[in-house]
Formats: C-alpha cells, structure tokens, sequence
C-alpha cells in the first residue's frame, strides 16, 4: 500500500509538477492538483505504463482523487 | 535548420512525397522510418537514399488503415531509437469515379487508408511526443481538400477531414509544445498523377502561375520546416504548396 502510494505520488508530481507534500490521498487532481482533461490522460497513461495496467475509459472516469487512483491499483495489480 | 538526432517515421515512404519526406529529413540529420503497405522494391530504395546520408533507416511494411499492425511499427521504432519526435501522415491512395459510380469499397479503401490511417498513426506515436514533451506531426492533406474536384469526392472528403484532425489536434496538444500542422499539395509530379492525359496536364498547368508542375522536393521542403525547431510556433495550419493554383 504505502510502495504502491509512494510510486503513485511519484507519477503525479513528475506529472503536474505538483509539490510532493500537496500529494494525499483526498487530493482531488482536478480541484486540489489544477490538472487539465489532458494531464488527467497522461496520468491514466503512466498509471497503466508503470503497473502494466489496461485502464478502460469507464474505469478512468471514477478515479478523480489520489487515493482513488492508489486503490484502483491495488484492485488490478 | 537542423534535425540531427531526431527521429521520424514517414507513412507511405517507399516513392512520391513520402520518399521525398524521408530523404529530405534525412539530409537534415533525422533517422527515419520508412513506412511502406506493399512497394518493398521503393522502401528499400528509400532507405538506401536515407543511409547514405550518414543516418540510420528502420523500413517497416503496416498497412496504416490497421491499428494492430500501425501499433507494432511505432513499438519496433521505439524499440529501436527509443524515441518518435516526428510523425508525417503521407500514406495515400485515390479510388477517382463520379459520386453515382463510385463503390463502397472505393469510398471506404480511400478514407481508411488516407484519413483512418492519420489517426491510427497519430495515436500511436502521441505517447512518446506527450512524454518528450516535444512532437511535429504533419498530415498531408491536398489542395483537393480545400477546394474539391470532380471525380474525387472520396479523396477530397479525406483530406479535408485531415484539415479538421489536423486542428483539433493543434489544440489537444499545444501546451505539451507538439505542433500539428498540415501541408496540402497542389499538382505535383508522382505516381498519382502520371496518368493524366496531356491534354488534362495542360488544362491543370494553365492555372498554375509558377508555370510548371510541382516536385516531390517542393512538398519535402515544406515538411522539413515545419518539422524543425524553425516553425515552432506555428501549429494548426494548412501550407498550400501549389505554385499559386489555389489563390
């Protein structure tokens, strides 16, 4: 959990260039991290790059916030 | 202008514009990916033209109206440079009959390959440009997608659609700094337009005020620069290179 949180929290500063310690779980990334539609595919795009995950549009469309997208690895690894 | 270390993949390399492409961004220091569907015989040519211009050359046949096999090429160029900086749409073909006659199949095959294909490689190749941070795509469209000709309302549906993808895109991805412009050739000297009757090429000419049929060169150039640091502030735009036919 706390691996998976780390390299999750990795992708998504490399991404927004957000600062690490803004990275929680309730962090919405439209909201609370200022990503656009687009960073929002590049995150989806890392997350299935990094854990080898096929993330289907459906899927991507419920994970708005940190530990959402944390848990949807842990569910798919 | 300067491509030294870049890497392009050309659709439809193996004669015409797409051969010219290659060359011409080989001769400015980018390897290529010599994309071809079924003239092997041209591709090998083309990338001999490409190595000995002291650059590297990767010939891959796909049919780009396939995603699967589109998929596998830009992995294999990946693969093999580790990078995809530029992406020129040019694989083309043309079905010409008048809208009553013209098949189903002929409408299909022309959209698939021309406009489908521009997708199925676009999206392909994004993912390496969104990372880099860095991307040229260039479609080649056709001044028939500005202004129509009868007898190609497939071909011309085609390459306006390459028009609208062409924009849409320019804005998907501007803030990632990849630049997506289209290049839309007039009467140039190919494969495609051989068979023009004299007369026909006479008539054409006479609308053209620099006078003289277009050379794949003129079109390669114009890629080249839109492919170089030199244009990149230029995206979503139509480059008509046409000698003025289509003022």
């Amino acid at each position: 959990m706390a691996d998976v949180f780390e390299r999750v929290k990795d992708i998504i500063v490399e991404q927004l260039g957000v600062e690490p310690e803004d990275v929680k779980p309730e962090a919405s990334f439209v909201d609370d991290l200022g990503a656009d539609s687009l960073d929002i595919v590049e995150l989806v795009m890392a997350l299935e790059e990094t854990f080898d995950l096929q993330i289907p549009d459906e899927d991507a469309e419920k994970i708005h916030k940190v530990g959402e997208a944390v848990q949807y690895v842990l569910d798919h690894q | 202008m300067d491509l030294g270390g870049k890497v392009a993949v050309v659709t439809g390399a193996s004669r015409g514009i797409g051969r010219a492409v290659a060359v011409t961004l080989a001769g400015l220091g980018a390897h290529i990916i010599v994309n071809y569907a079924g003239h092997v015989e041209g591709a090998k040519e083309t990338s001999m033209l490409v190595r000995d211009l002291g650059v590297r050359a990767l010939i891959h046949q796909a049919d780009v109206a396939n995603q699967e096999q589109v998929d596998t090429m830009m992995q294999q160029a990946l693969q093999e440079f580790g990078r995809i900086d530029i992406l020129v749409n040019n694989a083309g073909i043309t079905r010409d009959n008048l809208l009553p006659r013209m098949r189903e199949q002929d409408w299909d095959a022309v959209l698939d390959i021309n406009l489908k294909g521009a997708y199925h490689c676009t999206k392909a190749a994004l993912r390496p440009m969104l990372k880099a941070r860095w991307g040229r795509i260039i479609n080649i469209s056709s001044v028939v997608g500005l202004s129509g000709n009868a007898g190609q309302s497939n071909y011309a549906a085609a390459k306006a659609g390459l028009i609208g993808f062409t924009k849409a895109l320019a804005k998907e991805f501007g803030t990632r700094n990849i630049t997506v412009n289209a290049v839309a050739p007039g009467y140039i000297s190919t494969d495609m337009t051989a068979d023009f009757s004299e007369e026909n090429k006479t008539q054409l000419l006479s609308g053209v005020p620099l006078g003289r049929l277009g050379t794949t060169e003129d079109v390669a150039t114009a890629v080249a620069f839109l492919a170089s640091e030199w244009a990149g502030y230029i995206t979503g735009q139509v480059i008509v290179v046409d000698g003025g036919m289509s003022m």
